[in-house]
């Protein structure tokens, strides 16, 4: 019989739908796994309120952990929570090192106000390492990204916005 | 109706009246990235009003979900300030009213992330950081228009002086608002103006732009009465589930 570990692992072969490269659990998406009884409960946050990726992650969790679920005679079911609210913070190092060979720029942590204010920092260019960088947009290709582009390299890339 | 019901609907009404308006600049944007920019935070709008209106209905206690709080009212029973129902006009008007509803989304979704009711201060912590985000933005773009050209300030003001007589519902004091902040649950809205007002006057000094001097305002938006515009925007939002209930999709 399977513990809340071992169904943490099988989580970890589940990818993000938007953001491939990452499994739900290394996006923080995925908050807890109990195991009452005949039951096995996952709990999911979503990283903004209209992701409209949440249901296709639950489905695929379903598809993919539900059958293995059965063979234990067990029910799995994905269930979505609000609190604690998703950060960013959740991102480990490794996690941030594969967005950025991905093509995505990591958030990088503000800890004063300005994150919210104003400009983050310094994003570096994940093509080209460059810091000379500049804010295109706000909002990106996804809920979860902004738009910059590289002075130096000239490549536009997606930001992964610091929540 | 139970005043927490009725104080949720308000919250979920705002957000999915204005989410659906966003989503109407699908395409229509004047560049890409504003295209892609109004329609994430009508995204989001569309978020936050799913949660508010999921748990307006378990308030409720008649079993209705979100899709049918959202698709089966008709528009004298949508709560929304009339401030979210005003048309998109150009792309100033929606920044205007986008600025104006931000200023007090942020101050209000911050309010509530002490409600005593875990659900809605759940809700409001993930919120409370959007808001801020969409904040972020509209501000920027009232001082660029208004600190911009002759032309960019003029359109910009002429915007901020229509629908600012319509920020009346946000600060609606009541029954409701009152229950609201002595049971702790939420917070008396009409506390929230001095803070919007600062943020107006915030973005005023820096934009160059002027407070209209007539500004006697409206409400009503609290208590159903709404303009036909609402009606417009709910018949097209809602013809499909209305058409075919039990649709899925
Ligand atoms: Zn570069």
């Amino acid at each position: 019989m399977r513990s809340p570990n071992d169904w943490v692992s099988l989580l970890e072969t589940v990818p993000d739908p938007e953001i491939p490269v990452l499994n739900v659990v290394e996006m923080g998406i995925v908050r807890s796994v109990e195991c009452p009884g005949n039951s096995i409960i996952i709990k999911i946050t979503p990283t903004y309120m209209g992701c409209p990726a949440m249901d296709a992650i639950a489905d695929d969790i379903q598809a993919k952990l539900g059958p293995i679920a059965m063979e234990e005679s067990k029910t799995l079911r994905v269930e979505l929570v609000y609190s604690p609210a998703w950060t960013t913070d959740w991102l480990d190092d490794a996690a941030k090192a594969k967005l950025e060979k991905y093509g995505i720029a990591p958030p990088v942590k503000t800890s004063d106000k300005r994150a919210l204010q104003g400009e983050p920092s310094e994003i570096h260019c994940p093509h080209c390492k460059s810091k000379d960088t500049r804010l295109v947009s706000l909002f990106g290709s996804t809920a979860c990204k902004a738009h910059y582009q590289c002075n130096s390299c000239s490549e536009p890339f997606d930001y992964f916005k610091c929540i | 109706m139970n005043a927490r019901c009725e104080y949720l609907l308000r919250l979920g009404d705002d957000a999915l009246i204005l989410g659906q308006q966003l989503g109407l600049w699908t395409g229509h944007g004047p560049v890409l990235e504003e295209d892609i920019a109004l329609t994430n935070i009508g995204l989001d709008q569309i978020g936050q009003a799913r949660a508010w209106l999921t748990l307006a209905g378990r308030f409720e206690g008649k079993g209705r979900d979100e899709d049918q709080l959202a698709y089966f009212r008709s528009p004298a029973e949508f709560r929304n300030a009339q401030l979210c129902e005003r048309p998109n006009g150009h792309f100033g008007d929606t920044i205007a009213r986008q600025f104006l509803f931000d200023a007090y989304a942020t101050e209000l979704h911050a309010g509530l992330c002490q409600s005593e009711d875990s659900d809605i201060a759940a809700i409001a912590r993930k919120s409370a950081k959007e808001s801020a985000y969409h904040f972020r933005h509209s501000r920027a773009w009232m001082i660029r228009l208004g600190d911009g050209t002759e032309e960019s300030h003029h359109r910009i003001q002429q915007s901020l002086n229509e629908i600012l007589p319509y920020a009346g519902d946000l600060f609606h004091t009541d029954a409701v608002a009152a229950s609201a902040a002595s049971e702790g649950w939420g917070i008396d809205p009409s506390s929230l103006r001095d803070p919007w007002n600062s943020h107006v006057e915030e973005m005023l000094k820096e934009s160059g732009l002027m407070r209209p001097e007539s500004t006697s305002e409206r409400t009503g938006g609290r208590i159903g009465q709404h303009g036909e515009q609402l009606s417009q925007l709910l018949e097209e939002m809602q013809v499909l589930p209305r058409t075919y209930p039990k649709a899925e999709w």
